[in-house]
């Protein structure tokens, strides 16, 4: 008896949004008397980082720094429309619409500053850092928190800005079934490396290698991140999640959290991901979705592995003992 | 069955509590106490989330009728901060991106807690064995090993630079 190696590959395009009857999602942003920047949504952080992206896109877009923008994810009933957090859309349709309200309350933002310094709008620029200043002439400007307080106390102005991104709904070919489902693709490729055991049909995941083209990855380290806990969670699908019978009937499946199969800290693989940055035309900053594709690829790379390893095709998730089990004694003409 | 008073040393201060028989110490900390830093996850012992310090050891609070502890010393996420900046195990979780959304975390800094007061310096076997009650579904733990080692690390600094 004896653990076998096998190597699988398994790639996937995953779609950054979906066909809906119109995928839109809204943001609003407006200044403190201070010259911080509270963006409005309805989009749910719940720790994918849309709060950090976004903060990200909006202090690149408004010329301030990452620390004076503050996401408020408000409220559904209160906050600008989302469609949700799903389908790997929010850095993609969120980050669409922060940037357009943020390009608008630049330009409030920027009109004060040259009434202030009486200069002409177009001369100014942000120097990230929290001053607005006449272009080659760093001397000549003003900080962004005066602006703030100019914009309030003494223009009557509010700083602020709408933004909103819709994918319009794509009517389905009838003939052929052909449709724009999504506003662009993300890619990757998954490298798994298992060895499997023939006498107890147990199927270890030593390393998962990864490649992803996430058009510009807006936080690598957020994006690798994502990886790693997709990779992990892809194990947990293949090897152990389910609530259906081990065996040999229901009465021996889990019953409760308590046996609900995942792996823990001492069953991770060692893991090796890159990321592969090309730009997509229609996103935030060129940005893409990367988000439930990072749980796919792993899958179908360690089924691929198994059968490189034992010669037996998976072809239920998970592949669970039993089933390698089942599929060994097929190979060796045993009847199960 | 009658309720009784239980007294419970919480974050350095003692406090009495009537409660029912059979009430957990998840319970007291988040209804009583309003101590909600402690997550109530699974409240069977199996995700860990609640993971609270009594009398320095790492326990799963929704398994501890208090009745059961009377006396002891209790130390949540809450008493593990410092009135200013963050604790060395909360300031190596951000820093090495050990959190995602969070739920686990508060658990996953105290099975930290306990892990380094009785064994400050780790292996990574150690620093699985020390969460392997504890369950993430978001990060795949290779940050939180990480970053469980990285505290240790920070800790030994801090008490160095005390010493001197």
């Amino acid at each position: 008896m004896a653990w076998l190696k096998g190597r699988g590959v398994a790639a996937v395009n995953y779609p950054t949004g979906m066909n809906l009857g119109g995928d839109p999602s809204q943001a609003l942003i407006h200044a403190t008397t201070t010259g911080g920047f509270v963006i409005t949504l309805s989009s749910v952080d719940l720790g994918q980082g849309i709060k950090t992206v976004g903060a990200q896109i909006a202090a690149e877009t408004l010329g301030v720094p990452y620390e004076n923008v503050v996401i408020d994810t408000a409220d559904t009933d209160t906050g600008p429309h989302c469609m949700g957090t799903f389908a790997s859309r929010g850095t993609h349709r969120i980050g669409n619409a922060i940037m357009m309200a943020a390009r608008e309350a630049r330009e409030v933002m920027m009109s004060v500053a040259a009434t202030e310094l009486e200069v002409d709008p177009g001369d100014l620029v942000t120097d990230g850092k929290g001053r607005i200043h006449v272009n080659g002439a760093p001397d000549k400007g003003m900080s962004v928190v005066d602006v703030a307080l100019a914009a309030h106390f003494k223009l009557g102005k509010t700083i602020s800005g709408r933004g909103m991104y819709m994918k319009p709904k794509s009517e389905v070919v009838p003939e052929t079934g052909e449709m724009d489902p999504d506003s662009c693709q993300a890619h990757a490729c998954t490298v798994a490396d298992v060895e499997v055991d023939d006498e107890t049909g147990e199927v270890r995941v030593l390393k998962m290698t990864n490649a992803y083209e996430i058009g510009r990855a807006m936080n690598p380290a957020l994006a690798h991140q994502q990886i790693v806990g997709g990779a992990w969670m892809g194990i947990s699908h293949a090897l152990y999640e389910t609530t259906e019978p081990y065996y040999p009937d229901r009465a021996h499946g889990p019953t409760d959290f308590s046996q609900y199969l995942m792996p823990g800290p001492g069953d991770i693989a060692e893991m090796d991901s890159v990321i592969i940055e090309r730009p997509s035309s229609n996103g935030p900053y060129g940005a893409k979705g990367i988000g439930e594709m990072t749980a796919n690829s792993p899958i179908p790379a360690i089924a691929n592995a198994i059968f490189d390893a034992c010669g037996v095709r998976v072809t239920s998730m998970p592949f669970t003992p039993e089933k390698i089990l089942r599929g060994l004694d097929a190979l060796r003409g045993i009847a199960n | 069955m009658k309720h009784s008073v239980v007294s419970l040393t919480i974050n350095g201060t003692e406090r009495q509590m009537l409660v029912a028989p059979g009430t957990t110490l998840v319970e007291v900390l988040r209804e009583n106490q309003g101590l909600a830093g402690t997550r109530r996850g699974c409240d069977q012992g199996a995700c860990g989330t609640c993971t609270v310090l009594v009398d320095g050891k790492a326990m799963m609070s929704c398994l501890l009728p208090v009745e059961t502890i009377e006396g002891a010393r209790v130390e949540t996420i809450e008493g593990l901060t410092p009135m200013q900046g963050l604790h060395p195990i909360q300031e190596a979780f951000l820093e090495g991106f050990a959190t995602q959304c969070g739920f686990c975390t508060s658990g996953m800094i105290m099975a930290t807690a306990g892990l380094l007061a009785r064994n400050p310096n780790p292996s990574r076997d150690d620093a699985v064995r020390a969460i392997s009650g504890n369950i993430c579904r978001c990060t795949g733990y290779e940050a939180i090993i990480d970053a469980v080692l990285d505290a240790a690390k920070r800790m030994q600094a801090a008490q160095r630079s005390e010493a001197a």
